[in-house]
């Protein structure tokens, strides 16, 4: 442990209110499950001052599954989105991601809403989020707002919250049940590896047409791509060998990966066209 | 308030018995466990959540302890691998890898088990595929896996 403990601060707030008091009095950062955040703190890369245990408030958690949408808290966990039978029928991506965070002790207390907030371009969820057309709650003692997900990235870790929001929970439409469905992260090793490339997908066929489709990609920009040229390009096309290049062409042009010591530029673009070519190969 | 008085009361129950400690919110439940209550059954591996040497059970499931902060400790019941035998008599689990190998240097083991306890708690006959997920967020330098499959697998078992 290489941090100096009197440098930090942390309030438990009782209430969801009295949270988004102390936010917007100063600058806390909150801690949810604390599995982005220890790792720092253990490393003496946290930055000294005060955070706001949020990990207790039930406004926060619970999930709830409605006509039209499915609601998870924030502090849902990976756990608990593996264990919600509807979220593994009709969001099989978001499950798969779930699955593939970490190891199990990890996926008992990360959270959905870190995952976002920590804005990683190698987290495993966004992707997931980003081919079902979620949206994100923010609150603060303001109001709330809600944003698509697709319009929550703004750079390298640059994200629409503010310094005075809360992710206070994520949607997912119940519109993808009859889509076909990918996702696949190629990292290291099976567990507890961060991701090299990550491709999510989904696709509405009509006959032997893509009616209609998401495409997303991490690890390859500097933060999760969704890749609407490339969904533009194949929407209403036939499965064929010609379109499935034009498709790889044009993915090549919407990524920009990096060398870092996960992987090469080289290898992610050539990973990322490889898994578009499975995920076009495996509709019907 | 001075900067060094900021600590908190934490109660909580470690192996059923209820503690009370006195430690500043960020402590890690690990360093709590192996400072303050001298329960240095439980290992500190890579310190970042990656090796599982720190692994236990809070409230029944498996968490690493260099990751929890004691400020999310309140109330909460804790299981280390002290608190597995009972009236001397060890665990089935710890049973089975000493008879099949399961450990080496031993470092990694109070994780290994404390996953295996989690797991054997949800499954009395896990599947290998089953024991590979479980145990794959605890590392071993040593035994090369095998043995410790193979003690979870045939746990119980003559
Ligand atoms: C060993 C290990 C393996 C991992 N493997 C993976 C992996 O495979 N894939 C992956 O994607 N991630 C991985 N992670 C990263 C991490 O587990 C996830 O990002 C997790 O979802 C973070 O959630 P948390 O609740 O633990 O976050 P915390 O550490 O509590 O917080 C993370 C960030 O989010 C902010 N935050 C948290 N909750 C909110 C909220 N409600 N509103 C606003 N801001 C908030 C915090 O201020 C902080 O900046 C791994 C971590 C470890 C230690
Ligand atoms: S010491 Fe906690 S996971 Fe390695
Ligand atoms: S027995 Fe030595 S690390 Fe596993």
């Amino acid at each position: 442990m290489h941090a100096f403990l009197p440098d930090f601060e942390v309030y438990t707030p009782r209430s969801l209110r009295e949270a988004l008091a102390l936010l917007n009095q100063n600058n806390h950062k909150p801690l949810a499950g604390g599995t982005d955040l220890m790792v720092l703190l253990a490393a003496g890369n946290l930055p000294a001052g005060s955070y706001l245990n949020v990990n207790g408030l039930e406004e926060l958690g619970g999930m709830e599954v409605g006509k039209d949408k499915v609601r998870l808290g924030a502090l849902t966990t990976y756990t608990e989105i593996r264990r919600q039978a509807i979220l593994c029928k009709e969001f099989p991506n978001l499950v798969a991601a779930a699955r593939q965070t970490g190891a199990l002790a990890i996926q008992n207390r990360g959270t959905i809403g870190g995952n976002i907030a920590n804005a990683s371009p190698a987290a495993d969820s966004p992707p997931a989020l980003l081919t079902y057309d979620a949206e994100i709650k923010l609150i603060s003692e303001k109001g709330t707002r809600v944003v698509p997900y697709k319009d929550f990235h703004l750079g390298y870790k640059k994200t629409l919250l503010g310094t005075n929001e809360l992710i206070h929970s994520v949607y997912v439409p119940r519109r993808f049940r009859n889509w076909h469905h990918y996702y696949r992260k190629v990292g290291a090793r099976k567990s507890q590896a961060i991701s090299k490339v990550i491709i999510a997908a989904c696709a509405l066929m009509n006959k032997d047409r893509i009616q209609d489709i998401r495409l997303s990609a991490g690890s390859v920009a500097p933060y999760t791509l969704r890749c609407f040229q490339t969904e533009e390009i194949l929407r209403g096309e036939k499965k064929s060998q010609a379109a499935i290049q034009k498709a790889k062409t044009m993915i090549l042009s919407e990524i920009s990966p990096i060398n870092d010591i996960r992987s090469t530029a080289k290898y992610r673009r050539y990973v990322t066209t490889q898994l578009l070519e499975e995920f076009l190969l495996s509709l019907p | 308030m001075s900067k060094n008085r900021r600590r908190i009361e934490i109660r909580f129950r470690v192996n059923r018995k209820l503690r009370r400690v006195c430690v500043h919110p960020l402590t890690r439940l690990l360093d709590i466990l192996r400072l303050e209550l001298g329960l240095t059954g439980t290992k500190e591996g890579c310190g970042e959540g990656e090796c599982g040497a720190c692994a236990v059970l809070m409230d029944g499931e498996l968490v690493n302890s260099c990751l929890i902060p004691a400020v999310q400790l309140h109330g909460r019941s804790i299981e280390t691998i002290e608190g597995l035998s009972k009236r001397g008599r060890l665990h089935p689990i710890q049973q089975s890898f000493i008879q099949r190998g399961g450990t080496q240097c031993g470092f990694c083991t109070s994780g290994m088990i404390m996953a295996s306890v989690a797991l054997l708690m949800g499954k009395k006959h896990p599947s290998s595929a089953q024991i590979g997920e479980h145990l794959a967020g605890n590392l071993c330098r040593c035994t090369g896996y095998s043995p410790i499959v193979d003690s979870v697998r045939k746990v119980g078992k003559k």
